[in-house]
């Protein structure tokens, strides 16, 4: 039952000339702005537009924003389930996965209706509650990757143990977050960190729809009005993407390389 | 002595008051969530079965079955099961090749990167890529035409179509399909051919009646994955075509901007449409997911 190595050579050759194709056209199309020769023309009027400083800044702050908020949410509350009440584990993984069941353009839809300056909550009324809103969006959009990273980082180390330790050398709540809980999930919170902040750099429907200046609309807006900026756009975006990646990777190699010094 | 019995005695009234304070931890968290993920969801859902007064009514269900927006369920439907099918069919192989084919060590961790930065490379920029490959101008249309004399736009092909649409799709439901199928093939126990092997199986065999029977459940459970991550796909599809393809996700852009259906509580109706496909399509998934982890633990 010898099976020959035809096969997937043949499934790897077919698969890198799919992924590595668009790639490569994507960046010769970049190169072309100055006719007759190739240059990085494009990259530096794309770099050197003030929309983009501002869009991608935004962005990036937004990003941030989320981030924080974001582990200052989950990480305490997978804490505390964990601790406390793992009966309810199962229906608090289950809203953590809506988000995946829940398309983004359908729950922008809604905050459209319940956030409107009509209502009870009018945060859609003005730019900094927007800017809010947009957060908010954005932490739900990520909730699912967050809490798993966060969750798996929590089953790895004996939260029951380290909590009574810490309380019996009387560290209050604050103190065990911050100082006992926080740092044995680190490794866990940057990965989770770093894939909200691929998904947010370059989102587009929430950001169109709630009408803020961030960089997925930016991206729009080149996409129909250029012809090789969005390419070289749409290089820098894969660069930012397999940048976040690849930080996942050293952190999580980091890890593994400790544990197996223990 | 008393005093471990007046304890004992003690913990069951005890019980029922902590455990009541222990909810305080998680209430941020529901409330959280139900601000911005249930509510705003449960509104659209109410607001389907109500008319402009907020009256109980089925018109605007009924409505959905008008031609534009029955097209426009069926068009995402189509584009989602060709890029969930093609990309579950091309994953399995990819991830086939690289855990079963026997290939060099280091073709699998490179693979298993990419994957996890392609997986998360959509919207604009992808669809920007798939421009400047496929487009008018792109530099396969342009490598075809010049060196090989192939017009690939005599033939009807259009990056901004249908196949257009599924082609880049599966630039992002191929690696999904190879991230979750890898664990489940390396699930595969190596006695389990060994064994079909001494009862004289041939490789055939083995895979029609051991392999493909274990791995169905992940395979199928994925490709619904893939369907619903496609059907809720809006800024690809809104890069590639702009508002000129009518699929549901860009007829609900489209609808959110500015009531284009001129009846806001059918575009609830048209929300709650894309919730139950997607909603059935990952109730499918984890139920099928259950069935798999039983042989693959």
């Amino acid at each position: 039952m010898k099976s020959s190595r035809l096969g997937p050579w043949l499934a790897i050759a077919i698969g890198t000339a799919y992924f590595l194709i668009p790639l490569l056209a994507t960046f010769e199309f970049s190169l072309r702005m100055r006719r007759g020769e190739y240059s990085f023309e494009a990259y530096r009027v794309v770099l050197a537009d003030p929309r983009f400083q501002a869009s991608f800044g935004y962005s990036t702050l937004i990003a941030i924003a989320t981030i924080v908020l974001g582990v200052l949410l989950i990480v305490p509350t997978a804490y505390w389930i964990e601790l406390k009440l793992r009966k309810i584990r199962p229906l608090v993984e289950f809203i953590t996965l809506l988000p995946l069941v829940i398309p983004a353009i359908v729950i922008v839809f809604g905050y459209l209706h319940t956030y409107n300056s009509s209502s009870w909550i009018p945060l859609i009324a003005t730019p900094r509650g927007t800017d809010l809103l947009l957060t908010f969006g954005y932490m739900t959009l990520a909730l699912p990757y967050m809490y798993r990273a966060v969750d798996t980082g929590l089953r790895s180390i004996d939260v029951r143990t380290l909590t009574e330790a810490a309380e019996s050398l009387g560290a209050g709540w604050g103190t065990i977050l911050f100082k006992v809980i926080f740092p044995n999930v680190r490794v866990a919170v940057l990965s989770g960190a770093f894939l909200t902040f691929a998904i947010v750099i370059g989102e587009f429907t929430l950001a169109s729809l709630l009408d803020r200046p961030a960089f997925g609309p930016y991206l729009q807006l080149v996409g129909a009005n250029r012809a090789y900026e969005p390419s070289a756009l749409a290089i820098v975006a894969f660069i930012v993407t397999w940048a976040c990646m690849g930080l996942i990777q050293i952190f999580g190699r980091d890890r593994r390389a400790t544990m197996a010094g223990r | 002595m008393a005093q471990m019995q007046l304890e004992a005695a003690a913990l069951p009234l005890a019980q029922p008051r902590r455990m009541s304070l222990a909810f305080v931890g998680v209430v941020p968290f529901f409330v959280f969530a139900v601000m911005f993920l249930l509510w705003p969801t449960a509104f659209l859902m109410i607001g389907s079965f109500q008319d402009a007064e907020g009256h109980f009514t089925l018109e605007n269900i009924y409505r959905l079955s008008e031609p534009t927006i029955l097209n426009a369920y069926k068009i995402s439907v189509e584009i989602s099961i060709a890029s969930a099918l093609l990309g579950a069919l091309f994953g399995f192989f990819l991830a086939a090749a690289v855990v079963l084919g026997g290939l060099p060590r280091w073709l699998r961790p490179t693979l298993m990167t990419f994957c996890g930065v392609a997986s998360n490379f959509a919207g604009l920029p992808l669809a920007f890529a798939f421009l400047a490959t496929l487009g008018r101008t792109g530099l396969v249309t342009m490598i075809l035409r010049d060196y090989v004399g192939f017009d690939l736009y005599a033939t009807g092909f259009n990056v901004l179509s249908f196949t257009g649409l599924t082609l880049t799709y599966l630039y992002f439901q191929i690696p999904l399909m190879v991230l979750i199928l890898t664990p489940a093939l390396d699930g595969l126990k190596r006695e389990w051919r060994e064994a079909a092997e001494v009862l004289g199986a041939t490789s055939w065999q083995y895979w029609r009646h051991v392999a493909i029977p274990v791995l169905w459940p992940s395979f199928l459970g994925t490709t619904l994955l893939l369907f619903a991550n496609s059907f809720g796909a809006v800024a690809t599809a809104y890069g590639l075509t702009g508002s000129s393809l009518n699929i549901v996700p860009i007829l609900l852009y489209a609808q959110s901007r500015g009531d284009v259906l001129h009846n806001p509580n059918l575009g609830y109706a048209l929300a709650l449409g894309m919730i139950v496909i997607t909603g059935l399509s990952n109730g499918a998934y984890i139920w099928l997911r259950g069935r798999s982890e039983r042989w693959l633990k």
